[in-house]
């Protein structure tokens, strides 16, 4: 009995050193700094550091530790320095203000940077004009969640991305609200992450932008003002579900840029008010299912070596252009769409033309040979050919067709 | 000329053709403006039909009125008055009053749904001013040939032929120039074969100020630089009012000259 009594006192107190220690951090609290408070730590405690002005260049974490702000603790890097490095497993950084880490033409300096490190958690943020904002080295299996980062980029080559995700693998970058970056989120070599209900607006570049990436998904983003909303290159197997292109607008902007990409799944995306919807290079085997494209100058344009890409069940609205490609042959789909620009009819009342509708307009075909006389946009001239064409057809690529041209918008059951 | 111009104006004004063309263009502009909220789609659609029609009716409207006006104008040549005054005030007075009539159509619903204090004021004046310089144009070149054919038949089919010309075959030409010389660098071609046709030159300027301009890709670029410096708007709007000095100088010599 006694020694019953005994073996449960040692584990109790087994326990009760396990229980992790609190640290405050403030100009009133045992500890007035964040580097001595992480100094006298052991991994898993946890750090409050409550609101106040920080400044000590470099914070290095190195062990299991949760850092929690209390009304956002101002953590100022002067323009000097990278601000937080963590090197430890199971890191957590909650609620901190992170600022100004300053320009390098060096090195990739970051607000956040987590170094070859699992199960890290960056929630709740705020970084403000760190160059580079979270930056992941050979992180695993962490989150990048709630953040807000803002940044005021001046040009390319001055500026970083918001979050920069380099050799990867099962990140989750998840309600993020990014803007004045150079990327808002950039993988590069990340497979099996999942980015979603992140706003990406107003970055000199891309909204998001993957290389070399594999398997991985964005759903429910908003990529708005971007220089271009998303650039997907050289990757496989990314799935593309439910985000809104938005006003990624100007001389070279387009909503989505496919290069090289492979068995992709495009489903369920609205792209409105961009120059160029998609812009499709060298990409195969990708299903563009129930999209919606509104008011785009081009809503996709296709260049050439792009093979069995299944366009169906989309709406195209009002575009100035429903579809460019180069070449005369096709050996992509595009059947079942609705077009705005459709005006065949229905005899037998099943909600698909009779007729097949050629959405590559002749105007649109002599632009591609010759882009300067896009000058002759919406002069007479050029609405009278292009109604000819429409009646017959002699110059447009003739195997480009919609076979199921739909009569009605479609519905399209979006998730959210 | 200060009378022949006051009297063609006002007895155009009271006419009847006048307050139509007035009535359809505050429908049109109305009905647009209701139907979409958003102005600068509004200007485009204008930009349409304007480029069209402000053309169109001002040939012909300034080529029925001219031959109508002929025995009229032989009367006034018997009295006491310098013979050029007539004719340039008549054209004048036509052209005015189609002004009138486009400027107020166009303005009054774009006041209503208070462009005053928006941005796209810029767009809308632009839109505005390039109609009224193609009334002038147009009026002057219709002007110009009803005076140099005495024929009616001759007179009317060479005024549509050229505005067909400036509206449809121009650009035809240009196209298939540009696509014919595919191989060399197009982009001053191109500026130079839009800066000659006042229907063309019209459309750049308003399509330049547009959201739209990013389509137009690289040349376009080289436009909204070109017209976007001090030079080019002065020889853009140069271009415009040289398309209506020259007819109305011709129409000076000729009415000097010519017997009746």
């Amino acid at each position: 009995m006694l020694l019953k009594k005994l073996f449960l006192l040692v584990i109790l107190c087994l326990l009760l050193g396990q229980v992790d220690a609190r640290l405050d951090v403030c100009a009133t609290c045992p500890y007035k700094a964040i580097k001595p408070a992480i100094a006298a730590s052991q991994a898993g405690d946890t750090l409050f550091i409550h609101s106040g002005l920080y400044q000590e260049g470099n914070i290095l974490i190195d062990k299991a530790l949760t850092v929690i702000g209390i009304g956002y603790p101002v953590i100022d890097g002067k323009n000097e320095t990278e601000v937080i490095t963590v090197t430890a497993n199971r890191v957590s950084l909650i609620g901190l203000h992170i600022k100004n880490v300053g320009t390098s033409y060096l090195e990739d300096r970051a607000g956040i940077r987590i170094k070859k490190a699992k199960h890290f958690l960056v929630k709740n943020n705020k970084l403000t004009d760190t160059f580079f904002g979270v930056y992941l080295e050979h992180a695993r299996e962490g989150k990048v969640v709630g953040n807000v980062m803002k940044a005021q980029a001046k040009n390319e080559a001055s500026s970083g991305n918001a979050v920069h995700a380099w050799y990867c693998r099962k990140l989750v970058v998840e309600n993020n609200h990014v803007s004045g970056h150079r990327d808002g989120i950039y993988f590069e070599f990340v497979d099996s992450s999942i980015v979603r209900h992140n706003v990406s607006e107003n970055q000199l570049r891309y909204g998001l932008h993957f290389m070399f990436s594999n398997n991985d998904s964005y759903e429910h983003n908003t990529f708005r003002n971007n220089g271009a909303g998303v650039a997907v290159m050289f990757s496989k197997k990314i799935n593309m579900w439910e985000n809104h292109f938005e006003h990624n607008w100007g001389g070279a902007a387009y909503g989505l840029l496919l290069k090289e990409i492979n068995d992709a799944d495009i489903v369920r995306n609205v792209f409105e008010e961009n120059t160029i919807g998609i812009y499709v290079e060298g990409s195969n085997r990708i299903h563009y299912l129930n999209n919606v494209f509104r008011h785009n100058g081009w809503a996709i344009k296709i260049a050439g070596g792009c093979m069995d890409n299944d366009v169906s069940g989309n709406n195209f609205i009002s575009n100035t252009f429903d579809l460019a490609q180069t070449g005369k042959g096709t050996y992509n789909r595009f059947d079942g769409n609705y077009w705005s620009e459709y005006t065949g009819y229905d005899l037998d009342r099943d909600g698909v033309g009779d007729v097949p509708f050629r959405p590559v307009k002749l105007f649109s075909y002599v632009v591609d040979q010759t882009p300067e006389t896009m000058v002759l946009l919406r002069s007479t001239f050029v609405d009278i050919i292009n109604f000819s064409e429409k009646i017959s057809p002699i110059l447009t690529p003739a195997q480009v067709q919609d076979h199921a041209p739909r009569m009605r918008e479609i519905d399209i059951p979006f998730t959210h | 000329m200060n009378k022949i111009f006051k009297y063609s104006f006002f007895d155009l004004i009271r006419s009847r053709w006048t307050l139509v063309y007035l009535a359809f263009y505050l429908l049109l502009t109305f009905a647009l403006l209701t139907l979409t909220p958003d102005t600068s789609k509004v200007v485009i659609s204008l930009m349409n039909i304007i480029l069209l029609l402000v053309p169109l009716i001002a040939s012909m409207f300034s080529v029925i009125y001219s031959y109508n006006s002929r025995e009229f104008v032989e009367l006034l040549l018997a009295q006491p008055i310098p013979r050029r005054q007539i004719f340039l005030g008549q054209y004048l007075g036509v052209a005015s009053s189609l002004a009138l009539s486009y400027l107020l159509g166009i303005g009054i619903p774009f006041l209503v749904f208070g462009i005053l204090g928006s941005a796209q004021l810029g767009h809308f004046l632009t839109l505005l001013l390039v109609g009224l310089l193609l009334s002038f144009i147009f009026s002057a070149l219709a002007f110009l040939i009803a005076l140099k054919h005495d024929n009616k038949l001759k007179g009317f089919g060479l005024t549509i032929l050229v505005w067909l010309f400036f509206a449809v075959i121009y650009d035809g030409l240009f196209l298939v120039a540009m696509m014919w010389f595919r191989d060399y660098p197009l982009d001053n071609f191109a500026l130079g074969a839009s800066l000659l046709n006042p229907i063309d030159l019209s459309r750049m300027l308003i399509l330049l100020k547009l959201d739209i301009a990013a389509l137009l890709g690289y040349t376009g670029a080289v436009f909204q630089q070109f017209f976007g410096s001090s030079m080019g708007i002065l020889l853009s709007v140069g271009c415009l009012l040289l398309w209506i000095g020259v007819p109305v100088w011709r129409i000076y010599r000729i009415s000097g000259r010519r017997d009746f």
